[in-house]
């Protein structure tokens, strides 16, 4: 598969403006424009810096997870796990401060608790190779809403402090707190990919996975710390989705592991792994975001949302595999 | 020998299961007397029929190394256009509702097997993607309204609840499904070349065998059986709701694991098939019995489904090093 992942390793080049311009991201920038049309169309109060800056507080909170999602899918992994993790981290921080405990103190667990499941998942994973990341993350997806479940049944838990509504709704230099932590985790999660060794390993493990080990990287370690940190930004999503609901259920988050896996992929990462920039997922984040609200401006319907999401999911497979036969054949003349 | 071996290994693996099948109904019956009657093994197995229907569709697209996480929503698309087409022609023969069902479902099923055949995008991937895309269709043909028992004709509700030769319905189309696969799964060239392709791609390519067509066909299968299942759904529960079946194409994937198909492709039997569907119907049906809440019932499930996977993985690595020794001496 080599040959068909369009793997550029970073010598180097002359400037080709054929490269320039067939950038995946540009094309991620006109669909970002074109939303926005359409969206002024819908309402003529959309055009204003007000709802560039509030509106991305709406969708903001499972962008988390879209960070290390693409490190398991740039891996050739899959998580499908997250939104349950969410789930069951939300659903233990709720009961625990119900029972008792200081908010600072469940905020805490809730983080634990959800790098705990993504350790699972890696330990699961690293130890028990024949298993493919699907099947592994499709039943502890069942365990862990399944415990979700368990502790609350079908009630809905919440009651939490005033101040804890400062993380979904609050303000910070003139920005939505959300705003604020989305930012600092795109720098961090962008230079990790890209500017450390750990990144360039990920890359390479999705490239070549064997040879990696061969070269003597700690492919495993790699693996198993990937999945932790999914877990733990998953705990991050459920802090700031709890708190922008104030209250949480066992069945919060349902199809999270969709629209993440959608904005990873229409960010121009390849699900056969190795192939991908930040700046991708992060467009594609905002696509799809504006794109609902849009949407529900237009007073479309939640299902007609699920319908453009999958079909944006597929579309931009196709999309890219298209791309790389183009590539390929650009390279060879 | 090889071949031997294995379906050795797959008979005591089958064996295993039947006994921990019999240990567990052993163990709920102790609990709650109620469990082996004739009226609860019959909802049991009714209650079953569907699941292991799913199951067969499920198990071709497995051996494939693929897998269908869409059938939830074809379940529901399938199910909710069929009885919206009763409500509308209330006249409309039963047999016609399934036919429509089945087909919707092979239409599904085939767009997977395009994208996931022709055009190489992952089967995660693929299905994913047609999850949202039909349940959300599913809501928009309905317009989030139901349709419920008063709107369906009685013809369409005996689908599920009338009897034939004694037997329920659904049991009866279960066992015909059940004789059609095993024919088709074992005594067809199709069917036998199916399981060269999951087993070995690059052989099966190699050997001339048109690999691509038989993944289609995997998938389109698949989409045929839970259209059929949708509509069956459809008339047991007399509803039809927008979220009808959600995730269980889970509980679907479960019983195949718990039957021994392997997640990794080219292996798995309808006789293991009908016990782990069995076993997980058995355990739906034992959990209220034996006064367990419901909400821990996707738990356990969970649990089974990790534990099953982990020990075939326990097994196959015990066969392979105990091979391996023999061959050393």
């Amino acid at each position: 598969m080599a040959d068909d992942t369009g793997i550029r390793i970073d010598i180097r080049k002359r400037w080709n403006w054929r490269e320039f311009f067939f950038q995946w991201e540009w094309l991620l920038v006109l669909i970002f424009l074109g939303v926005h049309v359409v969206n002024s169309f819908l309402s003529p109060y959309y055009l204003n810096l007000d709802t560039f800056i509030s509106t991305p507080s709406t969708f903001l909170d499972k962008s988390f997870i879209v960070f290390p999602m693409m490190f398991v899918i740039v891996l050739g992994m899959i998580d499908i796990s997250v939104g349950s993790i969410v789930a069951l981290s939300a659903v233990i921080m709720a009961v625990s401060f119900n029972a008792g405990l200081p908010m600072p103190a469940a905020m805490l667990l809730c983080l634990a608790v959800a790098t705990t499941a993504g350790m699972i998942n890696g330990f699961l994973i690293t130890k028990f190779k024949e298993l493919s990341s699907v099947i592994v993350t499709l039943s502890t997806m069942i365990i862990y809403r399944g415990i979700a479940y368990i502790i609350l049944g079908d009630q809905a838990s919440g009651r939490f402090p005033e101040w804890y509504s400062f993380l979904g709704w609050g303000r910070l230099f003139g920005l939505p707190f959300v705003v604020v932590c989305f930012i600092l985790c795109a720098v961090i999660f962008g230079l990790i990919l890209h500017k450390t060794r750990f990144g360039r390993s990920v890359f390479g493990m999705g490239n070549n996975g064997l040879t990696c080990r061969y070269s003597g990287i700690n492919t495993d370690r790699i693996t198993f710390l990937v999945f932790m940190i999914t877990g733990f930004m998953a705990g991050l999503t459920a802090l700031f989705l709890t708190s922008r609901m104030g209250s949480t259920r066992p069945n919060v988050a349902q199809g999270y592991e969709l629209e993440v896996i959608a904005m990873v992929v229409l960010g121009g990462v390849s699900t056969t792994g190795g192939v991908g920039r930040i700046a991708g997922p992060i467009l594609a984040i905002f696509i799809i975001g504006f794109l609902g609200y849009g949407m529900g401006l237009a007073n479309i319907q939640a299902p007609a949302v699920l319908v453009v999401i999958g079909l944006l999911l597929i579309l931009s497979v196709l999309a890219m595999r298209v791309r790389f036969k183009i590539r390929k054949k650009s390279a060879a003349v | 020998m090889a071949a031997r071996k294995f379906v050795l290994n797959e008979n005591l693996r089958e064996l295993g299961l039947l006994m921990f099948i019999i240990a567990l109904s052993a163990g709920v019956q102790a609990r709650n007397p109620v469990f082996l009657t004739v009226s609860n093994l019959t909802s049991l197995f009714t209650n079953t029929a569907i699941l292991a229907i799913l199951a067969v569709g499920m198990t071709l697209v497995l051996i494939t190394r693929g897998i269908d996480l869409s059938i939830g929503a074809t379940i529901a698309f399938a199910g909710m256009v069929s009885s919206l087409t009763v409500a509308a022609y209330p006249t409309i023969s039963p047999a016609l509702s399934l036919l429509q069902g089945t087909l919707i479902g092979a239409f599904i099923g085939s767009i997977i097997g395009l994208l996931v055949a022709r055009f190489n995008v992952l089967p995660i991937i693929a299905t994913l993607g047609l999850m949202n895309i039909v349940r959300g269709l599913t809501f928009m043909v309905s317009g989030g309204k139901w349709v419920s028992s008063y709107q369906m004709s009685t013809g369409f509700k005996a689908i599920a609840t009338g009897k034939t030769l004694g037997l329920n319905n659904l049991v009866v189309i279960a066992i015909l499904v059940y004789a059609l696969a095993w024919y088709f799964m074992n005594h067809t060239r199709t069917g036998r070349r199916i399981y060269a392709v999951g087993s070995n791609p690059e052989a099966a390519a190699i050997s001339g065998i048109p690999k691509k067509r038989l993944v289609f066909l995997a998938y389109a299968l698949m989409g045929a059986l839970a259209g059929l299942a949708g509509v069956l759904w459809v008339a047991k529960f007399a509803s039809a709701q927008g979220d009808t079946a959600m995730g269980y194409e889970l509980q679907v994937i479960a019983a195949c694991i718990l039957g021994g198909v392997s997640i990794s492709g080219g292996v798995g039997r309808l006789s293991g098939l009908i016990l782990g569907t069995v076993l997980l119907g058995i355990l739906n049906n034992a959990l209220p019995l034996i006064n367990v809440s419901p909400f821990w019932q996707m738990g356990i499930q969970g649990i089974t489904v990790l534990a099953a996977v982990l020990t075939n993985v326990m097994v196959k690595r015990n066969t392979d090093r105990n091979a391996l020794r023999r061959r050393a001496i």
